[in-house]
């Protein structure tokens, strides 16, 4: 199922499709989104925005705002 | 003297292989962002001597925010004979998209993994020799808290032999080399990082839920603040009493022993200058020598970046970054290094509003003033201590929260930008270094700062007392201060008090003591009765409190934001704006208590 990284739900993996024109899209690439790679949402902020995912073994945190722009596939 | 390069992601240790190398004490802690500008040291091996400079952290060599742009610049100047990179044995693939990106630049590369106890701990295997073999370059494995490996890697940099390479560093920028990176680093570590299961992850996962838990994140924020208040206020007592005591048999000792001076000598002396120092070391020393390892405590453990993910929505209401918590924490224990701190946020305007309320929390040099005036005038109990503290704290973020919103809104006016923040994982703090260093890096030294600007002050309070002037002066500031529901000795103190905020009260006392009340201040019982003398009541002390939270930032501050915002302007409108808030809020407050 396609959907977008913000929707996707808490313990919920998903395979990055694609980054769009998301204005940090190279800052996300850097830390290691890219295509192809494995997203698992680890944490919702107590406020419901940001959301933490692990990337590559590491926890980072990225509000909705951003997060809509990110196409994921839900493994 | 060869030049080496230190760099890697942030939070990887880059600060402390940087300290167990040259001996120094650069500040480290468990969140992303500490290191913000860079700093040199030397040291030697055999007969060899080197420079090495400790970098901020990065993701990338494509920069965001001002620190990066930093590391950026330095590895691009290739002013340096060896670059080391520093990778986090746990997070390998992301480290090694650096890796290749500055392999693009230079090939005078150690890659140092550290962190490899970590590794241990979590069960995973990682082949260093196959890692060297793929890279192509010197690969050692480090576990740099406890020294671990750090001998091997001046053995490494002793026999680095520098040689000419091709800079290639154009290509860093397409987007299709990250792509390729990013797949060379994956299809590494896949061969080279074996990972098992391991507990450790859950226990983390289990505190990263409770700490941003919908219902308990909140509360339990609060609560760990009133636990940190209540210890500092306990834990302070007796050693103050001890000091107290120790400074009233010095100052009866030395005043009979300089008998021989003139009386006015010795009363300047003894009962002017020595007894406010004693007063500021024995009143303001032992809550700033708890409350401030504590804090670097809670740094260590990576709280730190869990608050600024809990709070971020708030700030992003309010237009701003998240980061913004980061510093607002960092505040607390100095607003300088608070404002320092706001490096870490990449867009001007965000770093603009973190930088003009940042004084709004108090930072580790008013804290105990607080603490005072809250003790003497308002109430006696332990727990309504920490809970009056706990409300003033409370409400000190709450107006960093709406003048960030009020800001912009109007001077620095726009959306919030995008913003990624990595949560650290939690760590073990090393307690017995994390209260040594923060004993004598911080608050000694704010010791010392309040002494160089005691001595001065005390002869200058005694010049202007016995020549009439201090009265002249009070009075002339008299009806301002009447205003706030304070008075001009009041005023006074907190003009002379700009290049240290911790002296503001024991410029007070000296004042009022000056006036003529010549009593002794030894206990709060006493210390009370000077200031009911004197005028003060219930809203005299809440105003006071209100003026300590907001006024201007000290002396170090201002030329801090000075210099980080490159104007006067931003400096000027950074004293203005606490100040004002101060005058409004003493001033309905005083009309309150007026109409009641
Ligand atoms: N367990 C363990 N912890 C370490 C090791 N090296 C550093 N640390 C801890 O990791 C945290 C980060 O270390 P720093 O040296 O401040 O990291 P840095 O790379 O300079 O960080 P930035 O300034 O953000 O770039 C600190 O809490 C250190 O105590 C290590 O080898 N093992």
């Amino acid at each position: 199922m396609r959907t977008t990284l913000d929707k996707l739900e808490l313990g919920k993996k998903a395979k990055i499709i694609s980054l769009n024109n998301s204005n940090i899209k190279r800052r996300l690439m850097d830390i290691g989104l890219i295509e192809d790679s494995i997203v698992f949402c680890y944490l919702v902020s107590p406020l419901k925005d940001p959301i933490a995912y692990k990337i590559k073994n590491a926890v980072i945190a990225i509000r909705k705002s951003d997060g809509k722009d990110i196409e994921v596939e839900v493994l | 003297m060869k030049k080496i390069a230190l760099i890697g992601n942030p939070n990887v240790g880059k600060s402390t292989i940087f300290n167990t190398l040259t001996g120094m004490h650069q500040h480290t802690g468990n969140w992303p962002g500490k290191t913000v500008s860079s700093s040199k040291g030397i040291f030697g091996f055999k007969d060899k001597k080197y420079e090495i400079v400790d970098l901020p952290g990065t993701y990338s060599l494509i920069a965001n925010s001002e620190e990066e742009m930093v590391s950026r610049d330095y590895i691009l100047s290739l002013d340096y004979d060896l670059v080391i990179v520093v990778c986090d044995s746990l997070c390998l693939e992301r480290n090694l998209n650096l890796v290749f990106q500055i392999l693009e630049v230079t090939k005078n590369i150690i890659v140092v993994v550290n962190l490899m106890d970590e590794a241990k701990k979590k069960n995973v295997d990682i082949n260093l020799n196959l890692l060297e073999k793929k890279l192509g370059v010197k690969v050692l494995g480090t576990s740099a808290r406890s020294k671990i490996g750090i001998r091997e890697l001046k053995e490494e940099i002793y026999n680095f032999k520098t040689k000419e390479s091709i800079n290639n560093s154009k290509v860093i920028e397409n987007s299709s080399f990250i792509y390729e990176v990013s797949k060379k680093s994956n299809d590494i570590v896949s061969k080279v990082v074996k990972e098992n299961a391991n507990k450790k992850e859950k226990i983390d996962y289990f505190f990263d839920r409770l700490l941003t838990n919908k219902y308990v994140s909140f509360p339990l924020m609060i609560i760990l603040m009133m636990f940190i208040f209540w210890l500092t206020i306990i834990g302070a007592n007796y050693p103050s009493e001890i000091l107290f005591n120790l400074f009233i048999n010095v100052e009866n000792y030395l005043y009979n022993f300089f008998s021989f001076l003139p009386i006015w000598l010795n009363d300047l002396l003894i009962n002017g200058i020595l007894k406010t120092l004693g007063w500021v070391v024995s009143v303001m020393l032992p809550p700033m020598a708890i409350f401030f390892p504590l804090f670097t405590l809670l740094e260590d453990l990576g709280i730190l970046p869990r608050i600024a993910f809990n709070l971020d929505k708030v700030f992003q209401k309010c237009n701003s970054c998240g980061k913004q918590s980061l510093c607002m924490m960092m505040g607390f224990g100095c607003n300088a290094a608070g404002v320092v701190g706001t490096r870490i946020i990449d867009s001007k305007r965000e770093r603009l509003i973190a930088i003009l309320t940042n004084s709004f929390v108090p930072c580790n040099g008013r804290f105990p003033i607080l603490l005072v005036i809250i003790s003497v005038f308002l109430t006696s109990s332990i727990f309504f201590k920490v809970s009056i503290l706990t409300l003033l704290i409370i409400f000190s973020i709450m107006t960093t929260f709406l003048i960030s919103f009020i800001l912009s809104k109007t001077l620095l006016k726009g959306y919030p930008s995008s913003f990624t923040l990595e949560l650290s994982p939690y760590r073990r703090p090393q307690f017995i270094k994390v209260i040594i260093r923060s004993v004598f890096d911080k608050t000694l030294h704010i010791l010392a700062r309040s002494i160089i600007v005691t001595i001065p002050v005390g002869i200058i309070i005694y010049i202007l007392a016995n020549t009439g002037m201090l009265n002249t002066i009070n009075n002339f500031l008299d009806p301002f201060g009447k205003l706030l529901g304070l008075d001009g000795v009041i005023i006074t103190a907190f003009i002379l008090g700009f290049p240290a905020n911790e002296i503001v009260l024991p410029i007070i006392l000296m004042s009022y003591l000056s006036l003529g009340t010549l009593t002794d201040y030894t206990s709060i019982v006493e210390l009370k009765k000077i200031l009911v003398e004197n005028n003060w009541t219930i809203l005299t002390a809440i105003n006071m409190l209100i003026l300590i939270l907001f006024h201007f930032p000290c002396a170090t501050t201002c030329l801090t934001i000075r210099r980080e915002t490159g104007s006067n302007k931003w400096m000027i409108i950074s004293m203005i704006l606490p100040l004002l808030i101060g005058i409004i809020l003493c001033v309905i407050n005083s009309f309150i208590f007026l109409v009641n």
